[in-house]
């Protein structure tokens, strides 16, 4: 039994790594899919076998109605949710099950803290506390990322003074209880103070950091959530956990890490920074010119007599449920003979790749999507950039302006193209409160209205042209 | 396995598993960064096999409630995870 719990552990691990490698290309990503289910039941079975093999027969219905009922239920809502959730809601989505993990990591380390409290030992107690503290961090602020994607909450930075010295007392006081614990274990009220504490941690870490942020904030917590797998690994001594999570824990650092540099900002400045209201407050306007407005009719015939077309998506586009309506007017303006391609800003959206997910969706050949670093001098030699509710990934000040609040990030450069066509609802500006000096440029027109009417009236315009 | 010994393989398996995950995860292209996190986030709900061992452990009291909710969040986090990957993945296509 040993040695065929190792040998599927065995077999997972290497599974799991061979389903990462398969998803550097967007041809074998689906299979990478797959082998990772296979890992994953494969990690599972062993479990399943020793929770129902040698059991006494109370046993043994206790535990089939427990994990039957709790994988049935899982299954129901995970497929439920699954199925159900809107492209563009996809944040949030990965925000809640990342959360659900954390939530269950805490859990088992609860568990586990509930069985041997009276006879743990130091080496098991210490990753207990561990599990629970970074589980319960996972857990909460998972779920207040969640609240501010879905709106339940603002999204706007929640300020308020002492907060950072308030944190850190809380984590202070979280470290100082697993101390106590390992020290001399047992209390199970002060267990309860060391759950309760990361809980409110995990919580107030988040609220502070703004709408525009939570790319990095997401790809924090899905950091966490491996962390808490392996520190669950320690507690089980069970390898394979230990490995997964430290694969997790280092797709969600790398990913944390290319959101940070896309924003030419570090991790503390993101956690701390309470951006958006702070720069709202003491950003001074320095795009100064007229705004050039124009109607559907004029952008239309410029698209329609351009040669080759960039269009950049944000967060506008997922907010407008525009990427099918970019899509056909793409296609009206292909069938012109028109170039079209898409630069997709790292940070564009509310989560990594959240821009190539919804053009995916709208049928975009992914062919035609391109990042940055591969596009930008591109835009040169275009004739028209079509910016569909991006802002602050296209504003000229990031490279020009030293006193600007998002100097020094890279951005995608729109405003090096012959014209730029601006669909916006209005000249509010974007989630860093900063105008916007591309939207005054003398070869920028604005169009203004809600992007999915705007590019149904520009396809149709287009399509009038002939 | 004396106890420092065993922490010290532990500690070998974690870095270089570590290791392989930053050289993996880096070679991903921007294009599905969405999918690599939606599914290595159904990946952590492997925390499902600790869930599973502790309700073994657990009867018709406070701990199997626990246990229960412990099994249910986690399967729906690998569940969701997974058919919300590949749903994303499905329509990724190149141009004809």
């Amino acid at each position: 039994m040993r040695t065929f719990e190792q040998a599927c552990f065995l077999a997972a691990s290497l599974l799991f790594m061979l389903s990462l490698r398969w998803l550097a290309s967007p041809k074998t990503a689906r299979r990478a899919n797959f082998i990772s289910m296979a890992a994953m039941a494969l990690a599972v079975l062993p479990a399943l076998i020793a929770a129902f093999r040698g059991q006494t027969s109370a046993n043994l219905v206790n535990n089939l109605v427990i994990i039957g009922a709790g994988i049935a239920l899982g299954s129901a809502i995970g497929l439920a949710s699954a199925f159900r959730v809107r492209m563009t809601a996809m944040p949030q989505m990965v925000g809640l099950y990342n959360g659900f993990g954390g939530a269950a990591s805490l859990l088992v380390a609860v568990l586990e803290y509930l069985f041997k409290r009276d006879r743990i030992t130091v080496d098991s107690s210490i990753p207990v506390h561990l599990s629970v503290l970074i589980g319960g961090v996972c857990f909460t602020g998972s779920m207040a990322a969640f609240a501010k994607l879905q709106e339940l909450i603002s999204g706007k930075p929640v300020l308020f003074r002492g907060q950072h010295l308030l944190n850190l007392a809380l984590l202070v006081a979280s470290v100082a209880a697993g101390v106590f614990l390992t020290v001399s274990p047992g209390s199970l009220t002060i267990f309860v103070v060391l759950v309760a504490l990361a809980l409110v941690l995990g919580w107030l870490v988040v609220i502070p950091i703004g709408g525009a942020d939570m790319p990095v904030v997401i790809s924090l917590m899905n950091s966490y959530s491996g962390m808490a797998v392996t520190t669950t690994g320690f507690v089980l001594r069970n390898n394979v956990l230990i490995i997964v999570g430290s694969l997790v824990g280092a797709s969600g650092i790398i990913l944390t890490h290319i959101m940070c540099r896309a924003m030419n900002r570090s991790l503390a400045n993101v956690m701390f920074g309470g951006f958006g209201a702070t720069v709202a407050a003491g950003g001074a306007s320095s795009a100064k010119g007229t705004v050039k407005e124009a109607s559907p009719d004029e952008a239309a015939s410029i698209l329609a007599n351009a040669q080759a077309v960039i269009v950049v998506p944000g967060y506008g586009m997922a907010a407008a449920q525009a990427q099918h309506a970019v899509r056909e007017l793409a296609g009206i303006l292909e069938k012109r003979g028109v170039s079209v391609k898409y630069a997709v800003h790292p940070v564009a959206g509310r989560m990594p790749g959240h821009m190539n997910v919804l053009l995916a969706e709208a049928n975009v050949p992914y062919d035609q999507i391109f990042d940055l670093d591969s596009i930008n001098e591109e835009f040169q030699r275009a004739d028209v950039a079509l910016v569909v509710g991006a802002n602050d990934v296209v504003n000229p000040a990031a490279r020009k302006n030293p006193s600007s609040p998002i100097y020094g990030m890279p951005i995608l450069n729109a405003d090096q193209a012959k014209a730029c066509m601006v669909l916006k609802r209005s000249m509010n500006p974007g989630f860093a409160g900063i105008d916007n000096e591309l939207f005054v440029q003398p070869n920028t027109m604005m169009v203004f209205g809600d992007a999915k009417q705007t590019l149904a009236k520009l396809a149709a315009c287009v399509k009038e042209e002939g | 396995m004396a106890g420092s010994e065993y922490w010290f393989l532990v500690f070998y398996i974690f870095v270089l598993a570590v290791i392989v995950g930053v050289y993996l995860i880096s070679k991903v292209p921007p294009l599905l960064h969405t999918p690599l996190m939606s599914g290595s986030n159904a990946i952590s709900g492997i925390t499902l096999v600790g869930a599973v061992l502790a309700t073994a452990m657990a009867s018709w009291d406070v701990n199997g409630l626990l246990a229960f909710f412990g099994v249910t969040l986690a399967t729906i986090n690998v569940v969701g995870g997974y058919a919300v990957t590949d749903r994303m993945l499905k329509m990724f296509r190149k141009q004809k």
